[in-house]
């Protein structure tokens, strides 16, 4: 793969201006907002049951309203003064030593906190009417705010560490959501599923930093990026691996997937925001953020779009095969990350489409999970498209909004969907080589399997015939669960065609990215091969749903399958395989370190606490209370300091 | 050893001017000093001529303004000093930032630590109706009775506190020496004052007295082998001396480095003793224990500060030349400071017994900053010495309000503490708080006055003694830990403790040590970049300690 010179803003021309105005100056409103939020939600206890939703609800809606305002700030400026840095906090300065905490705005990280912020008040307010039975909603809700805060640490953070406490930060709220109704048992181990599998890419995160500050002697972005041309071949690869390494435990990609779908234990909102638009795309985030890296280990980016098309591909497989709406969407998540992933592991070619990708998913498919919650609302909270059907009289809105969620991502030309993917269609070609054919290829096969998956997911759910369980009477959701997906829907039709029309996305984020100004070319995308194909592939996808979940009736329970759909709804046998590779083998090394440590090392500081104690009773013995004694012991001292005058080692 | 050539004295005795006129004195800059010092002869005088019953409110009122007085001062005189500091008093003190720095502290703490001396929430402070009455007979009834109280601690607390701002400011040894017994004297006395226990407390000061008498003949001997070694005993004198090999009378021959060794020695021990490191530190946990507690917080916090800004003194300006004698002695004292000081803390069951042994544990890390012997060491010392004044004065408050169950004795033994934290969220919490900045947890004062003192001796190049401070921190964390483990996480037994209700005065000092020690955690900028200047904004402080007395030199 041809490795293109970075321009990274801050990090080559060091041109990273400092913040003026109030605006730019008070950027850390934008966290300090929801944070306060959960402060004031956890501390406050039941006085806060009667409105802390509300507030809850009203702090990302501010936040969102500051990031406006500082979107039009950056507007305002050249397009090469767009990165600013915003100094929020020293802590201490000792000798040469600083800690301090310092957010970075560009363009990158203002789309992300603009997303985050406007999906997130959405959710917010659709959980108003969602958790309103629940007699834990002031968690929920304050939950949710850590959530948001933390995940602006993340993207807002301008060095790696500070990045860390965000991603560290979104972990922690994943893990308390998705346990949230953690008196089921299977809450509770899904998020122990979620915590344990996300460990293991932290500590790629982390060791990746680790290196930088030991080898590159940095941790900040624009410090870190200035020393990758000096750096040698091997700290890059090492470094890009591990970053991909964590980058795979946040975004569910292969190998580490496999909690995504057990996470759908969590309450619906939780799997729209964090589970779909917001926090399992910091992967994509933290790999294009640290392109400059990635672009300077080549194998590591390979391995980026490896990972990505795998994961992409083995996604769709599994959203084809489950009968859970929100484990299909799971799926279809997985899915379409490894889709940005690939993407993003294209290098500057591929940054803007991966970001923009990134965006437009987040929201169909938030509106997608609102929707599947609002069916759930109507159908008791039962999950098994099985039992749905023929649901699009009984909520016509409900309906709609999902209709026009699932016509963007399976791609239908000029909504949202199409323009992105295309975007990344034809960047993955346009590398060239056999590489380019393969990518390609592969994005186009996933773009087949979400329109099968989609219509399916369509058709068992709003079409057919009704399959109902005894006793549901569907009915449409509140107008506070309603008007949010309606948002959201809008955003699925139009915002492609906003962001890509006259490359206005590709231009805003190319000072941040060092992405080369790809140009969007509509008449190409129906002339050219890949475009035609695309096309085709949505139609084979959508009329083989038809055919297998219209045309003949659905199953209230699911066929006994072959061995593909089997495999596909045991999710590939991705947790066998991790129980095989990792949990036995995992086992019999706890056992037998638990051996070791019972007796080896327990033994040493069972030893040493004791010796402790013993010499502390023995020294204590010293201090008898007599005058005459500890005159002797100054005397004693006296000697001491005499020696150690004269003999001076 | 001393060759006494009588030429050479004579051609020294010509060099020295004996004025007859009375020496310059700058009130301006002797004025923090002589507020404090007037105050205590009035109280004198008030407990002379006012009636029994009525001198305590004069006397409260006069030292709080006193001790604000000063502090106004101090503040005032920032300014006036500027940067390169100055002597007054025929060069007898210092005047510099870093003096006042410690006056100032040492003033903040000791108002503190008169609010907790006044506090009297039950009805009756912490000190004995009548301290000449024989513990147990009729007489100390009857002034019981009689409602009798030792209002003299006041013009004592005043006498104390100008020895300590005495201290640190001193510009040559006998000012130095006669800061510490003014110092000193009063504690004796007020370590014997206490209400309760009274036969332990009057222990206490006996031993504090004998053992303080008997570090001060160590110093006072070290200060006879300094004038022999440099003909001085002025602190520029001795520096000159000391980069010169000796005072003139060695320049035809002889070796005066034992007289040297010998004064550099005695007088660390002395000062060593003051600060209580190992092996000098006997006396700490008894004195800590047995004194009413509001006075051991004034020692604790105060006579500490006081004694590390003259430890920091000598060893940098009269001894800064001769860094290479003295550092493999602060070396192995640091290092027994810190472990032994631990390893006993571990097994400790009494929290002032305790909280004593911890406060030589953290001389032994201030110490680490001593012997980096540099400007960021004297910064690191200084912001550690704050922090811990106000974090010990708050523990030490706490103390004040845990009692027996008929709340009439303070109740020292941890294990009894448990279930506090269940009882009284805030008081423990408080405590644990403090707790938390002694171990050195991040987002407390404790945290960056270690990391500042670590720092500058790993740049000083004293790594095995970082490493060691590392591990006592460690031992020290398992006994802090501990406390609040009994607090919080185990079941009361029957004999649960009761707390008094903080009075609005103990209260406040409780939330004063909980803020201050916030602060200074989370905004240590606000103190720690204004102790070391910036590379454009003036000379080091060391510098100035080191110019301001070389300039002086000539002008006696």
């Amino acid at each position: 793969m041809e490795v293109t010179p970075h321009t990274y803003l801050a990090a080559e021309t060091g041109a990273a201006t400092l913040a003026d105005g109030a605006v730019l100056s008070n950027a850390w409103l934008l966290i300090a907002l929801p944070l306060a939020g959960a402060a004031v939600l956890l501390l406050g206890g039941r006085r806060t049951d009667a409105w802390g939703h509300w507030l809850g609800a009203a702090l990302p809606v501010a936040s969102f309203a500051w990031a406006l305002a500082v979107l039009v700030d950056l507007l305002g400026r050249a397009p090469d003064a767009r990165t600013v840095s915003v100094p929020v906090y020293e802590w201490f300065a000792v000798g040469g030593f600083t800690a301090g905490v310092d957010l970075l705005i560009d363009p990158l990280s203002i789309t992300f906190v603009l997303l985050i912020t406007f999906v997130g008040s959405l959710i917010h307010l659709y959980s108003v009417g969602y958790m309103a039975e629940d007699a834990g909603r002031r968690r929920f809700f304050a939950y949710l705010n850590l959530f948001v805060a933390a995940m602006l640490v993340l993207v807002l953070a301008d060095n790696f560490v500070l990045l860390f406490l965000g991603w560290e930060g979104v972990g922690l709220a994943s893990y308390l959501l998705i346990g949230f109704w953690q008196y089921k048992p299977s809450a509770a181990t899904a998020a122990k599923k979620a915590f344990l599998i996300n460990r293991v890419g932290d500590i790629g995160l982390l060791v990746a930093i680790m290196i930088m500050f030991s080898v590159l002697g940095a941790v900040s972005f624009s410090d870190v990026f200035a020393a990758v041309p000096a750096a040698g071949d091997g700290v890059l690869l090492a470094i890009g691996l591990l970053l991909l390494l964590g980058a795979c435990g946040k975004s569910a990609q292969l190998p580490l997937q496999a909690w995504l779908l057990d996470a759908m234990e969590g309450p619906t909102p939780v799997s729209a925001l964090i589970h779909a638009a917001t926090m399992v795309t910091a992967g994509v985030y933290l790999i294009v953020r640290a392109g400059p890296i990635f672009e300077g280990a080549p194998v590591a980016q390979t391995a980026v779009t490896v990972v990505g098309a795998a994961t992409m591909l083995a996604g769709g497989i599994i959203a084809s095969a489950k009968d859970d709406i929100k484990k299909s969407l799971a799926g279809s998540t997985m899915s379409q990350i490894g889709m940005m992933v690939l993407a993003a592991g294209l290098g500057p070619v591929g940054y803007v489409a991966a970001i923009a990708h990134l965006v437009t998913h987040g929201f169909f498919k938030a509106g997608l999970f609102l929707g599947a919650g609002s069916v759930m609302h109507a159908m008791n909270d039962g999950v098994d498209m099985r039992r749905y059907g023929a649901l699009r009289t009984k909520m016509p809105i409900t309906f709609a909004t999902f209709g026009l969620g699932y016509l963007a991502i399976i791609g239908v030309p000029f909504l949202s969907g199409w323009w992105t993917k295309e975007s990344i269609i034809s960047a993955a070609f346009g590398i060239g080589g056999t590489e380019g054919l393969v990518l390609g290829t592969a994005v186009i096969a996933g773009a087949a399997l979400t329109a099968f998956y989609m219509s399916r997911m369509m058709f068992m759910t709003f079409f057919g015939a009704k399959r109902w369980e005894e006793g549901v009477h569907p009915h449409e959701s509140p107008t506070s669960m309603t008007a949010p997906m309606v948002v959201l829907a809008i955003g699925s039709v139009a915002l492609g065609g906003f962001l890509m029309l006259g490359d206005r996305f590709a231009a805003f984020l190319t000072p941040a990215t060092g992405a080369h100004p790809h140009h969007f070319d509509v008449a190409h995308a129906f002339t050219a091969p890949y475009g035609i194909a695309a096309l085709v592939v949505l139609v084979l996808g959508v009329a083989a749903a038809w055919a297998m979940y219209l045309r003949r009736p659905v199953a209230a329970t699911a066929p006994e399958g072959n061995l593909v759909t089997v495999a596909a709804a045991r999710e590939l046998y991705g947790n066998e395989i991790n129980e095989g590779l990792l949990m036995r083998p995992g086992q019999v090394l706890t056992k037998a370190l638990v051996v070791i440590e019972d007796k080896v090392i327990d033994g040493a500081v069972n030893g040493l606490g004791t010796s402790v104690r013993d010499s502390s009773s023995g020294l204590g013995r010293t201090q008898t209370g007599f005058a005459r004694s500890y005159a002797l012991t100054m005397l004693f001292g006296a000697v001491i300091v005499a020696a150690t005058l004269v003999v001076r080692f | 050893m001393i060759p006494l050539n009588p030429a050479q004295a004579v051609h020294t005795a010509a060099e020295r001017t004996i004025t007859e006129a009375a020496p310059q004195l700058d009130w301006w800059l002797l004025a923090p000093l002589l507020t404090v010092f007037a105050a205590g002869v009035l109280a004198v005088l008030f407990e002379a001529f006012l009636p029994q019953g009525r001198r305590r409110g004069p006397q409260i009122g006069l030292a709080v303004l006193a001790l604000l007085t000063t502090f106004v001062l101090l503040v005032l005189q920032v300014g006036s000093v500027g940067q390169e500091g100055t002597t007054v008093a025929a060069g007898a003190l210092a005047v510099d930032r870093t003096v006042l720095f410690f006056q100032g502290t040492i003033t903040v703490l000791a108002l503190v630590s008169l609010v907790l001396i006044t506090e009297r929430g039950d009805g009756r402070d912490a000190f004995a109706a009548q301290a000449a009455t024989v513990p147990g007979s009729e007489e100390e009834r009857a002034h019981i009775m009689a409602g009798s109280q030792h209002t003299e601690v006041y013009p004592l607390v005043l006498f104390a506190v100008l020895g300590m701002l005495m201290f640190p400011a001193s510009n040559d040894f006998l000012t130095m020496f006669v800061a510490l017994e003014v110092m000193s004297l009063p504690l004796y006395l007020m370590c014997g004052l206490a209400r309760r226990r009274r036969l332990f407390s009057q222990e206490a000061a006996v031993k504090y007295f004998l053992l303080g008498a008997f570090a001060s003949a160590f110093f006072l001997f070290g200060i006879a082998m300094v004038y022999g070694y440099a003909g001085s005993v002025n602190f520029a004198a001795v520096r000159e001396a000391v980069a010169a090999g000796g005072a003139p009378i060695f320049a035809d021959g002889g070796n005066g480095e034992p007289l040297l060794l010998m004064g550099v020695g005695l007088v660390a021990i002395g000062l060593l003793f003051k600060v209580g490191a190992v092996p000098f530190h006997n006396w700490k946990p008894d004195v800590y224990q047995g004194a009413p507690t509001p006075i051991t917080a004034l020692m604790a916090s105060c006579t500490l500060v006081a004694a590390f800004g003259a430890l920091l003194r000598v060893f940098f300006v009269p001894f800064g030349g001769s860094a290479d004698v003295w550092e493999p002695m602060l070396w192995t004292v640091a290092v027994l400071t810190m472990v032994v000081a631990a390893v006993v803390a571990v097994t400790q069951r009494d929290i002032k017994r305790l909280l004593a042994y911890s406060s030589v544990v953290h001389a032994g890390f201030i110490l680490t900053a001593v012997v980096a012997g540099s400007t960021d060491g004297l910064a690191g010392a200084m912001f550690y010495l704050g922090a811990y004044g106000f974090t010990t004065l708050g523990a030490f408050a706490v103390v004040t309000l845990v009692r027996t169950k008929d709340g009439a004795q303070e109740l020292n033994e941890i294990d009894r503490w448990a279930g506090l934290g269940r009882r009284h969220p805030a008081l423990a919490g408080a405590l644990a708080l403090f707790l938390l900045a002694f171990a050195g947890i991040p987002l407390t004062s404790g945290f960056i006055g270690k990391f500042a003192v670590f720092e500058a001796a790993l740049s000083a190049g004293a790594a095995p003694l970082v490493v060691v401070g590392v591990l006592s921190s460690a031992v020290t964390a398992f006994f802090y830990v501990r406390i609040i483990v009994v607090m919080f996480f185990r079941d009361p037994g029957h004999e649960a403790p009761t707390v008094v209700r903080a009075g609005v005065l103990t209260g406040g000092v409780i939330t004063l040590g909980v803020a201050a020690t916030l602060v200074l955690g989370v905004f240590p900028g606000l103190v720690l970049d204004n102790l070391v200047p910036s590379q454009d904004s003036g000379p080091e402080p060391t510098a100035v300690m080191v110019s301001q007395v070389t300039a002086d030199s000539g002008g006696e």
